[in-house]
């Protein structure tokens, strides 16, 4: 399983990257999380500009069979969408660390970032779950 | 079928579903393949080539003896006095109010002995109110212990029932059933759940075990299906199905399926309730959305913010790539082309109602 070590995951399979510029966090889903998924076929991407909470539902995926909320990793306004996603939800699939990216949100609280499992945390969390 | 995994029952073939990968879940008290590889996948492969489906969560029984007949003219839907041998029939079995118990089909192998396919969910049920009301001289026997169901699904499905069945079997016509040569209480019959071309076997657990491996083992490109893709294709189908689309509470005529219904037969179970319900009042409609979202049973389904009815069965429509649906509306708005709307996540999606099915082989 891919869990990269240069980023921070919640218990809910998000993984956060936070931009060189410490301006942004960019949030997608893990690897995990596509594999239980499967079959993406439609991603519902909140409007920039939206202020959201930590642990807010603030996207939707949708694979063939049920949809799944996608919760915000820290509190902040949204910055930019992965437009893409709305063309291609199949890179949800095929790359769920790079180009199959959700959301970036501005934060607002920069202790949440700490808050955060890091890689040798999530792959515990992970091994207890399944 | 036989063994149990925890408190979930398994058929015969759950090792092999696990040698492959299958993701497993929970149906009606079965522990079952959602998929393999991948719903979509698995629903290409049967729209394009073949498929196999292990479906041996549902009922399997015989009736038999000279009251067999009698039996079934009062308990089914059809009338089963126009079935030959070797025909099927899909059929219903109502309540005395007119509400469907089931959905089934019958096979006639003789005048005398009827193969009966019923619901997972209400084999119990079902069982017991076949037994409960048994014409003299019929006798009814559940057999589905240690029997198993097979489906071969797809365009190509009639070249690989050749190489496992033979040339004669693989003839069998539409909604026909055989005996299967060389199994011991075997048939083949050309009846399925997908909207395509297909074949089912139902045979003894063995039987099943080695027809399930010679058609994976040979070259013959045959893909594994779960109940996932089962439940797109059939939807693309716009067949119903059980326990979502209809139940106790709705009558054939508000299902759509009044085709199954021949009023001019003798009396049956529901048979009055249902004649002075046949305009009923909401009618089960096939509807498809217009933007990117996928309805889901439950959801609700309003007409300029005033509410019809709900989703009752709900997915992405791989051949049409957009989210497709079945559920209830007042039959006033049930005309095709009808333009409503289906309530997603407390959005309203617009969604147009069409006359269905969504795929035709």
């Amino acid at each position: 399983m891919n869990i990269p070590a240069d980023l921070r995951y919640t218990k809910s399979h998000e993984w956060a990257r936070r931009e060189a510029d410490q301006k942004s966090v960019v949030v997608g889903i893990t690897e995990h999380a596509q594999e239980e998924l499967k079959d993406v076929v439609f991603v519902e991407l909140p409007p920039v500009g939206k202020a959201v909470k930590a642990g807010e539902a603030v996207a939707v995926v949708e694979s063939v069979k049920a949809a799944f909320d996608i919760y915000a990793p820290v509190s902040g306004t949204i910055a930019a969408v992965n437009t893409q996603l709305e063309r291609q939800p199949q890179l949800v699939n095929q790359d769920s660390y790079g180009q199959g990216w959700f959301f970036k949100i501005t934060p607002s609280q920069s202790k949440e970032w700490e808050q955060l499992m890091s890689s040798g945390d999530y792959t515990k969390a992970l091994q207890v779950s399944t | 079928m036989s063994a149990t995994a925890g408190d979930l029952q398994t058929t015969a073939l759950h090792a092999d579903h696990v040698r492959l990968g299958a993701k497993l879940v929970d149906f009606h008290g079965w522990e079952m393949p959602l998929y393999y590889r991948g719903i979509i996948e698995e629903h290409q492969a049967v729209r394009d080539h073949v498929g196999i489906f292990d479906i041996s969560h549902m009922g399997q029984v015989l009736l038999s003896g000279a009251g067999a007949v009698v039996t079934l003219q009062q308990l089914v839907t059809i009338d089963v006095a126009k079935l030959q041998d070797g025909q099927a029939g899909y059929a219903l079995l109502l309540n005395h109010e007119g509400g469907i118990r089931d959905d089934i089909i019958v096979y006639r192998l003789t005048a005398e002995r009827w193969l009966i396919i019923i619901n997972c969910g209400n084999r119990e049920q079902d069982v017991a109110w076949l037994q409960s009301h048994l014409a003299p001289r019929a006798t009814l026997a559940h057999v589905s212990a240690g029997r198993s169901i097979v489906a071969v699904q797809g365009p190509r499905a009639a070249e690989v029932i050749r190489e496992l069945a033979g040339e004669t079997a693989a003839g069998v016509g539409r909604f026909r059933i055989r005996v299967l040569p060389g199994r011991q209480e075997g048939w083949l019959s050309r009846t399925g759940y997908t909207g395509s071309d297909g074949y089912e076997f139902f045979v003894r657990d063995a039987d099943a075990v080695e027809l399930w491996r010679k058609a994976l083992d040979a070259d013959y490109r045959v893909q594994p299906a779960g109940l996932g893709a089962r439940d797109t294709l059939r939807l693309e189908a716009c067949y119903r199905l059980y326990g979502n689309d209809m139940d106790e509470t709705t009558t054939p005529f508000e299902a759509g399926l009044g085709w199954v219904v021949d009023l001019t037969k003798p009396d049956f179970i529901g048979k009055t309730a249902i004649v002075q319900r046949q305009e009923p009042a909401r009618r089960l409609v096939a509807f498809e959305l217009s933007d990117a979202a996928i309805p889901r049973s439950g959801y609700a389904i309003s007409l300029s913010g005033r509410p019809l009815g709900a989703v009752t069965s709900g997915s992405f429509s791989p051949a049409l790539r957009k989210g497709i649906g079945l559920g209830y509306v007042p039959s006033a708005a049930a005309t095709p082309g009808t333009e409503v709307e289906v309530e997603i996540r407390g959005r309203r999606h617009a969604a147009v109602i069409v006359k269905g099915p969504f795929y035709r082989q």
